[in-house]
């Protein structure tokens, strides 16, 4: 069927990668931080479904379905977790929430 | 049939920049939901037609409905005089138009590609599903144990308590 070569597909998931992190490590609002991981998560499934594809093995989409209920608890948590800092905080600025830093 | 892969991945990687380099988080949630359809068209392409069922049903379903209820209850960039500016064509014309790249893309695709049941290649779900109620059973059952405590952490942490303080910190 698909006749494009892995490599270019496992780039193309790195890129999806490399998107997610630079988001993560740029971006301070919570959500969009949250969505960066979303974006990281999927392309590591990507990557496992790649590599079952090559290998005409099952074992890459089992392993995109536990990917999919991981991300599915990890965002259920993240989303009550950004819930319970916007009550306390009013803001979603990750860097205001710092009362475990070190006073000095 | 590369040119498929090769379209769904530019719209991929175009909306993924435009959801993480967004102001609006609502705007950037729909792109993101765009990416992940992109990225559906992929695996349907990579004869995955199971998980490109699953990654629209559980992604771009349930987890981007649950983003989207939580980014508009913190009423975030929600403004109303900013309303009439967000239904200026300029506002919707990018997703639109890689939205629609993405279906003749797909519709292409369904076309020409080679029906993937009669591909002897392809991976089938019932090999997927053998494999993961036999094989990866404790897995599954693993799963299911974090699926609960997720539930339960989900509840504890979205109740609203009143706020408690001790009262050596009631000072500040």
């Amino acid at each position: 069927m698909l006749t494009v070569s892995v490599e270019i597909q496992v780039l193309f998931a790195g890129i999806l990668f490399l998107l997610g992190l630079i988001g993560l490590l740029v971006r301070r609002n919570m959500i969009f931080m949250l969505m960066s991981i979303e974006i990281m998560f999927n392309s590591a499934g990507l990557v496992f479904i790649i590599a079952g594809t090559h290998w005409c093995q099952p074992d890459g989409q089992v392993m995109f379905i536990f990917i999919l209920a991981v991300t599915a608890v990890e965002v259920a948590i993240a989303l009550a977790l950004i819930l319970q800092v916007y009550h306390h905080f009013k803001t979603l600025d990750s860097d205001a929430v710092n009362n475990l830093k070190d006073a000095y | 049939m590369d040119v498929f892969f090769y379209i769904a991945a530019c719209v991929a990687i175009i909306s993924t920049i435009l959801a993480i380099s967004g102001r609006n988080a609502i705007h950037s949630l729909l792109f993101l939901i765009l990416s992940l359809l992109s990225i559906s068209v992929i695996f349907y392409l990579l004869s995955a037609p199971f998980i490109a069922a699953l990654e629209v049903i559980i992604y771009a379903g349930a987890i981007m409905v649950l983003f989207i209820f939580v980014t508009m209850m913190l009423n975030i960039g929600i403004e109303r005089e900013t309303e009439k500016k967000w239904l200026q064509p300029k506002m919707w014309i990018i997703p639109s138009a890689l939205a629609a790249i993405l279906l003749v893309d797909l519709l292409l695709a369904l076309k020409n590609v080679t029906p993937v049941i009669t591909d002897r290649e392809a991976i089938q779900p019932k090999q997927v599903g053998i494999s993961l109620f036999s094989t990866y059973l404790i897995a599954v059952e693993i799963a299911a144990i974090l699926l609960m405590a997720g539930v339960i952490g989900a509840y504890h942490l979205g109740s609203q308590k009143k706020k408690v303080k001790h009262r050596f910190l009631e000072t500040e």
